[in-house]
């Protein structure tokens, strides 16, 4: 099917989408002309010229400063909170308490747990209770100070093994038992039976640090509540959508008269995700005081308001046969959440979800925990729940491989997932390059030439990985499409794009115009995008879960060809040729056979508007129905899954522990690459987040007083993360596999590379020293600790001893598809003991 | 002035060059000169990530060498030559350093890049052919979140080359990857 009689069996102005089967990528060709070429990015001008308006750069006329008040306390009820001092001082406009805003809120509709101000109970230090708006921000900050609070201490919950042991006091009124937010168990194929056939049963555990995002932006947002009863929102927010939700909610007021307008982020990461306690209070301030409201956060506060990697304990069990073929996997893991639900839930399943798209995993049990602790919550971080088992898995095979005396890359290889294949938990898999990834990175970094026989203290390691391409389902049920894009063409020849995506730094806003002008034959940099803008631009529900360049690909590309189909059928009636003989390039529209007939865009955009009206398409994107129909089968399906292996060396000192990472060799399988160079920007980027994560990046709590719940030190400069002095070399290889769900074969880049890197790093110290490091990060301190143990004859080994008893529920069970299965769970009630293996 | 005495604060009244053109700011004399720029003189292209020295995002040059304008007062300012990154485009076009920087996406979020710039082009200045080792220490008072620097320090060397009229092209690792096959492909032309 060639693409012209694609386009001509599709309506110009029909909203449906077309089948999925209709929808077979564009294939790699030399006609590309945009797409798979290395711009330069469309705002690169603005941003590497300072004009770039981030939104702590907005300043609007009388517009007033606001500071929040945040808990010192982790864990208390609050007896009083009294700002009648405040209200008295000079400069001082408004100040508001949690009584002002007494509705919840949350990301997820069954976590809706979080108040702008804390109404009568504190879960951490740093919870917001009450807010000052002043004339400047000195004013509002020493305001801070007159604000009374009586605080009566609650127990505070500060690790995982505390929400264990004290049920009581919980944190929340709600969740699953005591402390525990969630508590799931799903089993998919025989377990049992697949642990019987293993010729080879291998159990281990690990633990893996909570990591902060640390963008370089602090969070700011500017509202402006104006005189004709309609609020506007400036937020640095990778979701305007959820925010524009969650204002109407808990302002009470109708959404249509909301606007919010989510500006450039100064980096995300996850941590601009869910709707804050900030953007509500400025909100509520400029509707009480008439003029327009600014909050910067400070420093200290981005680490309170954290959403970041959930540090998380885990247990898993394998069984394999002789060649490493996998025949059961039990995984079991428990989150420390923080003290609200985020996307708690959410990352509790994606623990579980996406250890079986990788290597063939026919039997699989899962059971997670999330549990509630006074510590700042947790929630998506570049990975979202997956680098934690990611890391476990990979460095356990590692130890299988091992144990089997297989090379750890062959044995991967020769149990990949296949193409167009459906996993034991009803993932439906795509393109599948992770083969070619291996190869690449085997190659490149003399894998088989080096490994194993570099001298003491120099080692590779080896990982590989998957991510999703956008979640299948989105975050509250409906059954609208994730994302819209409308298109204008004007006589001019101008074009405008129009799409609710946030541009976080990954380059949506690019994306947009690339796919556009693909499909158009025009330069992209004469396409005007206007992005992240609830009252002008259709809904795109945000910049997570690396849904934006398969998603808005797909409506863009829908959102083109329909105008271009207009474009089309008017200059083949000019031309007098039929329509399939009309190619748009370069700016003109003209005969395939006779490039000199045509004309210049602008003309065709004329011809289409005296025949068709005023020129307006739309587009959309609504992913695949999933295959599993189970609880909680909606975390894990996506409509494509990206694929990476990595190659790392280290350099370790014996003496001390302290080690280099001097060179990554890291293979990616976009799909097909919208923009190479910025494609490999993102796994450049991704691998510098995955060393840190790996080698020194924590969010540490104090010892001693107030134990594991007051932040060690919210710092950039005591939060260590890797300057240009660690950044390792980094050899990209980008294996295009194309996905038919991806717009021109596309998948996500943004967070994927990240994955191998914790579990390569781990595995190259083994080769390096032969220990092995089972908790990340890896310090120089754990790695000269297991160095002693290796001296002292003990197994060389540092890393978590136990797993506590948690009381999962007893499994759900799942026919595989292997066994027949529809994905849908038994209703039989299972019988058998619940979570915990003696 | 009919504010209330409360408010009333002595302004420092102070007079230097910002981008090659004089400026006088009347400011509180606790101001830093990362305030005086964006919340007096509205240059909001110098951005802040911590305020307190840590991340090197404020970065701008004063007498032609970079300082963290979060810690430098506004007052330290008098008689002085400031540079930030707005002036570093001329009529003429981007300086080589944010052509390079854009042509290469060495600016995703591009919220550390104007301090990134400001400090490669220090470096410049007084280095015209830095090595690999030069440009990681110079800039290793800058973080950046989003890129893992790769393409910083790329465009760094791309930008230097141009500075010195040499007719350099990136490498086509840098554009495509490592064994990527472009063949078919047509050139880019970048925006201006």
């Amino acid at each position: 099917m060639s693409e012209s009689s694609s386009r001509d069996r599709k309506p110009p102005l029909e909203n449906s989408q077309p089948p999925l089967a209709e929808r077979a990528p564009r294939r790699k060709s030399a006609k590309t002309r945009v797409v798979g070429r290395p711009y330069a990015k469309v705002d690169a001008a603005a941003k590497v010229t300072g004009q770039t308006k981030f939104a702590d750069d907005l300043f609007l006329p009388r517009m007033l400063h606001c500071k929040l008040l945040r808990s010192k306390v982790a864990h208390a009820r609050l007896r009083r909170v009294d700002v009648s001092k405040v209200l008295a001082m000079p400069g001082v406009v408004a100040a508001v308490t949690g009584r002002d805003l007494p509705i919840s809120f949350g990301i997820l509709p069954v976590s809706q747990d979080e108040h702008a101000l804390a109404p009568d109970r504190v879960r951490y230090v740093g919870d917001p209770i009450a807010a000052v708006a002043a004339v400047d921000e000195d004013v509002a900050f020493d305001a801070l100070d007159a604000i009374e609070i009586e605080y009566e201490p609650l127990p505070p919950i500060g690790s995982i093994d505390d929400a264990v042991a004290h049920p009581e006091p919980r944190i929340h009124d709600y969740g699953d038992a005591g402390n525990f937010h969630k508590l799931v168990s799903m089993e998919f194929g025989d377990v049992a039976k697949g642990f019987v056939e293993a010729d080879h049963v291998s159990e281990d555990l690990f633990f893996y640090e909570g990591s902060t995002h640390l963008p370089l932006e602090q969070h700011a947002a500017v509202a402006d509540f104006g005189p004709d009863g309609k609020l506007t929102l400036w937020s640095a927010t990778q979701t305007p959508h959820y925010v524009h939700r969650a204002l109407a909610k808990v302002l009470q007021m109708p959404a249509a008269r909301i606007r919010v307008i989510a500006t450039p982020n100064g980096g995300g990461f996850g941590g601009k995700s869910d709707p804050f306690n900030h953007e509500i209070v400025v909100a509520h301030l400029s509707r009480i005081t008439g003029r327009p409201v600014k909050i910067c956060l400070t420093r200290e506060e981005v680490f309170y308001c954290h959403r970041g990697r959930h540090p998380t304990l885990m247990r898993v069990r394998t069984g394999v046969k002789r060649d490493g073929a996998i025949t059961a996997m039990h995984f079991q893991t428990i989150l420390d959440g923080g003290g609200y639900g985020s996307y708690g839930v959410a990352s509790t399943y994606y623990t579980g979800a996406l250890q079986t798209v990788t290597y063939n995993v026919p039997a699989y049990r899962f059971d997670g925990a999330r549990a509630f602790t006074n510590k700042p919550p947790c929630g998506p971080k570049r990975g979202h729940g997956t680098p934690q088992p990611r890391y476990a898995l990979e460095v356990h095979l590692d130890k299988i491989a091992c144990d089997l005396r297989l090379d750890p890359a062959e044995m991967r290889k020769a149990h990949l997932v296949p193409p167009n294949s459906l996993t034991a938990n009803f993932l439906r898999v795509g393109s599948m390059g992770l083969g070619a990834c291996i190869d690449k990175v085997v190659a490149a970094s003399g894998w088989r030439e080096r490994r194993g026989k570099l001298p003491f203290g120099r080692g590779l390691g080896l990982a590989c990985s998957s991510y999703i391409s956008g979640a299948g389902l989105p975050i509250y049920w409906n059954s609208m499409p994730q994302s819209g894009v409308q298109l204008k063409l004007d006589r001019g020849g101008g074009v405008t794009v129009f799409c609710g995506s946030v541009d976080i730094g990954q380059g949506s806003d690019s994306v947009l115009a690339y796919v556009v002008a693909e499909v158009l034959g025009i330069d992209p940099f004469d396409i005007r995008v206007i992005t992240a803008d609830t009252d002008l631009t259709p809904v795109d529900l945000g910049s997570y879960s690396s849904r934006v360049t398969l998603m808005t690909g797909n409506a863009a590309l829908q959102a083109a060809e329909r105008a271009r189909e207009l474009l089309v059928e008017a200059a083949a009636a000019k031309l007098g040729i039929p329509k399939v003989r009309v190619a748009l390039a370069e700016g003109r529209v003209f005969d395939v056979e006779d490039p000199e007939s045509g004309m210049p865009f602008a003309d065709a955009v004329v011809l289409a508007e005296a025949k068709f009206g005023t020129i307006g398409t739309v587009g959309s994107y609504t992913p695949p129905p999933s295959a599993g129909r189970y609880r909680g089968a909606g975390v894990g399906p996506s409509p494509a899954y990206s694929y990476s292996a990595a190659v790392v060396e280290v350099e370790v000192d014996p003496e001390t522990g302290i080690y280099t990472v001097p060179k990554v060799w890291i293979a990616h399988d976009v799909g097909k690459c919208i923009n190479p160079v910025l494609v490999v920007g993102q796994v450049e980027g991704s691998v510098y987040m995955g060393l840190g994560e790996a080698m020194m990046e924590e969010m540490a709590y104090r010892s001693g007083v107030n134990a594991n719940v007051v932040h060690k030190f919210p710092s950039l400069l005591e939060y260590k993360s890797p300057t240009t002095k660690e950044m390792s070399e980094v050899v990209t290889f980008l294996v295009e596999d194309p996905d038919p769900n991806g717009p021109f074969g596309a998948k996500e880049v943004g967070q994927g590379p990240l994955l191998p890197i914790p579990p390569a790093v781990a595995n190259a110290l083994f080769d390096a020293v032969g220990v092995r490091i089972d908790e990340i990060p890896a310090t120089p301190e754990k790695v000269h600790a297991a160095l002693k143990l290796a001296r002292a004859g003990k197994p060389p080994r540092v890393g978590p001893t136990r797993f506590p008893d948690v009381p999962y529920p007893p499994p759900m069970r799942v026919l595989s598809p292997e066994e027949g299965g529809d994905g849908r769970a038994l209703q039989v009630a299972a019988t058998g003991a619940g979570g915990v293996r003696s | 002035m009919s504010e209330s005495p409360s408010f009333e604060r002595a302004k420092a009244h102070v007079g230097f060059t910002v981008n090659g053109e004089p400026v006088e700011v009347a400011f509180a004399p606790h101001k830093t000169l990362l305030e005086v720029l964006r919340e007096d003189l509205a240059l909001t292209g110098t951005k802040h990530g911590c305020e307190l020295g840590e991340c090197g995002t404020c970065a701008v040059l004063v007498d032609g060498r970079p300082v963290l304008s979060c810690l430098y007062l506004g007052l330290e300012c008098e008689g002085r030559r400031v540079d930030t990154v707005e002036g570093m485009a001329t009529a003429a076009g981007l300086h080589p350093l944010q052509k390079a920087f854009a042509d290469l996406g060495a600016a995703q979020c591009g919220y550390c890049t104007p301090g990134f710039l400001l400090t490669a082009k220090a470096l410049l200045e007084t280095n015209s052919r830095p090595t690999f080792g030069e440009i990681r220490e110079a800039l290793a008072g800058n973080l950046c979140r989003c890129t893992g620097y790769v393409k910083i320090f790329e465009a760094v060397e791309l930008a230097a080359a141009w500075m010195r009229g040499e007719d350099a092209q990136p490498r086509k690792e840098t554009l495509y990857g490592t064994d990527f096959d472009e063949s078919g492909l047509l050139p880019v032309r970048n925006a201006p």
